[in-house]
């Protein structure tokens, strides 16, 4: 897939010495939708930062459509659309005026019939004559989110969007997410909320203390990181497992009452059928049986603590 | 040039003047009433001509001077603050506007709304004193200069402060001693020879001295004087402003 922004050994120490970013490189894949994961204060409010022009990076390049962010920033920033964390808005101003004046300020003639478009599709044509100040913090968000795209940008930054929302308002904005998406919108938010990425995303970036850990194709990271777990509730508890089955990996828990066989999706050591064989051989029954798999939240929290 | 997106800057700063029309007028035009009756009428009376001017007449020029500067200050001073205050800063910084045309969107917007303050105390002063301008051009010329250059300096000022306390401070501090000390109401000539000499450090002085004599032809300095130091000071903050937004200071650091 060609790639849309290229990030090349990015890093920024802030003028209070903070290093915020260590040598980043990413590739963001045209029409994907990228999640950046990470705790606070890993670096990604910086990184997007970076590549949207708020802040000056130390050392590295950033490409957008093959142009350089510093010197064409002209073109790159017109094919951006930026929804920041915090609610920042002219509270006095009216929904569609602040919306109009994000369009003229990327440079754009008036289109008055787009604007009406995004407002209805966001839910926000019914307010659009209501001052900012009036609206509930998910609507703001809303208002956010319709001047990231007053300007017809191809790629979308979303930081932290459903940060203090609530769960009707997120998957409404992950219907939106998704409907710019198929339009061919490229998409990177930032979140810390995995279901989030696990939800939404096509590739999932993990950033930690200003170090991309890792970007992968969201699946692809889930097998290969994730965990399976295959759990049998036993007729009779065992006091203690017999040195046969041990061999096959597996644990007592719940007080003898489950046996427990934890393997990597792609690579378990025995098959499922092996492993039931044996307890069958054993002479060991149970009376049910449920198999779980690790999530993103698993397997982020397994990378972040290295 | 994105002609649409300095428009937009523009406008929305002129908006925010237009809503509150009524407090941004009457201020100015009350105090300028105010220093008209004090100074004017009750020791105006008692004070000869300047150079063949009445002291009342005098005092004009000064008067507009001292408004439209701390009327520029203040003006883009908070038009610039407050959006890096309250955060929407992080729209002007990501749209393709340059360093220039935010200037001239914030700065335009200031010095208009100066310039409109200044034009109403000049009608005031008609209620108060007679007065004829001998030079409109110049006047209009000093005014707009004058204007764009305060707002230039208040927009520096707008982006060094780093809380409301500092925004208040460099009017306070500086520009009213400044703006007291260099001849707006009286002609520096009276002054002993070391405050006359320290006077000519102070570039209110020129300021106000181009603009009256544009109004009678009474200066403090040749005119062409006035107009150099004014068209200096309006490059120096120039380019401390392009220095600011190449370093990205306290916009993107």
């Amino acid at each position: 897939m060609p790639s849309i922004i290229s990030i090349r050994g990015v890093s920024k120490t802030y003028a209070s010495g903070l290093t915020a970013l260590k040598s980043v490189n990413l590739d963001i894949h045209q029409g994907e939708i990228l999640a950046l994961l990470g705790p606070n204060g890993a670096g990604k409010t910086t990184l997007i930062s970076i590549v949207c022009g708020i802040v000056n990076k130390s050392t590295g390049s950033v490409l957008v459509d093959g142009h350089d962010n510093v010197s064409d920033y002209r073109i790159t920033r017109r094919l951006i659309g930026l929804v920041p964390q915090e609610l920042h808005l002219s509270i006095f101003e009216k929904v569609w005026d602040t919306v109009r004046f994000s369009r003229q300020l990327y440079g754009k003639p008036h289109d008055d019939a787009y604007l009406e478009k995004i407002l209805k599709q966001l839910s926000l044509w019914e307010k659009k004559d209501a001052k900012i100040m009036t609206l509930s913090g998910g609507m703001k968000r809303r208002v956010l989110i319709a001047k990231a795209l007053a300007h017809e940008p191809r790629i979308l930054f979303l930081d932290e969007p459903s940060a203090g929302v609530d769960v009707e308002l997120r998957q409404d904005m992950w219907r939106v997410v998704r409907a710019l998406r198929d339009t061919g919108v490229t998409i990177i938010l930032t979140t810390h909320y995995i279901e989030e990425a696990e939800d939404l995303a096509d590739r999932v970036g993990v950033i930690n203390k200003g170090e991309l850990i890792l970007v992968e194709d969201k699946h692809a990271l889930m097998d290969k990181l994730g965990q399976k777990q295959l759990t049998l509730e036993l007729l009779k508890p065992l006091a203690k497992l017999p040195r046969k089955l041990a061999a096959y990996g597996l644990e007592l828990a719940a007080q003898g009452k489950e046996l427990v066989y934890r393997y990597d999706a792609r690579n378990a050591r025995h098959s499922m059928a092996e492993v039931l064989q044996a307890l069958s051989a054993a002479k060991i029954a149970f009376g049910d049986l449920r198999t779980e798999q690790s999530t993103l939240e698993d397997i982020f929290m397994g990378l972040v603590k290295r | 040039m994105n002609w649409y997106g300095i428009w937009a800057i523009y406008r929305y700063e002129m908006a925010r003047f237009f809503r509150t029309l009524g407090q941004s007028l009457v201020s100015p035009v009350i105090s300028t009433v105010l220093y008209f009756v004090v100074f004017g009428a009750a020791i105006g009376s008692r004070i000869q001509d300047v150079s063949g001017v009445s002291y009342g007449a005098f005092i004009v020029p000064g008067l507009i001077m001292l408004s439209l500067l701390t009327q520029s200050i203040s003006n883009a001073s908070f038009g610039i603050y407050f959006p890096r205050f309250s955060g929407t800063i992080y729209e002007y910084l990501a749209a393709p506007v340059s360093a220039l045309e935010m200037v001239l969107g914030f700065v335009g917007a200031a010095a208009t709304k100066s310039i409109f303050i200044g034009l109403v105390i000049l009608a005031t002063s008609a209620f108060f004193v007679p007065f004829h301008v001998a030079h409109p051009l110049w006047m209009a010329l000093f005014l707009l200069l004058t204007a764009i250059t305060f707002s230039l300096f208040g927009f520096i000022i707008g982006l060094w402060a780093d809380g409301f306390e500092k925004l208040q401070i460099i009017p306070l501090l500086i520009m009213t001693p400044l703006t007291f000390l260099g001849g707006s109401f009286y002609p520096i000539s009276i002054l002993p020879p070391f405050w006359h000499t320290v006077s000519l450090f102070n570039p209110v002085v020129y300021l106000v001295s181009g603009f009256r004599w544009s109004f009678n032809e009474v200066a403090d300095v040749h005119v062409g004087v006035s107009l150099a130091m004014t068209l200096f000071f309006l490059g120096l903050c120039l380019a401390i402003v392009q220095w600011m937004f190449n370093t990205g200071y306290r916009l993107k650091n």
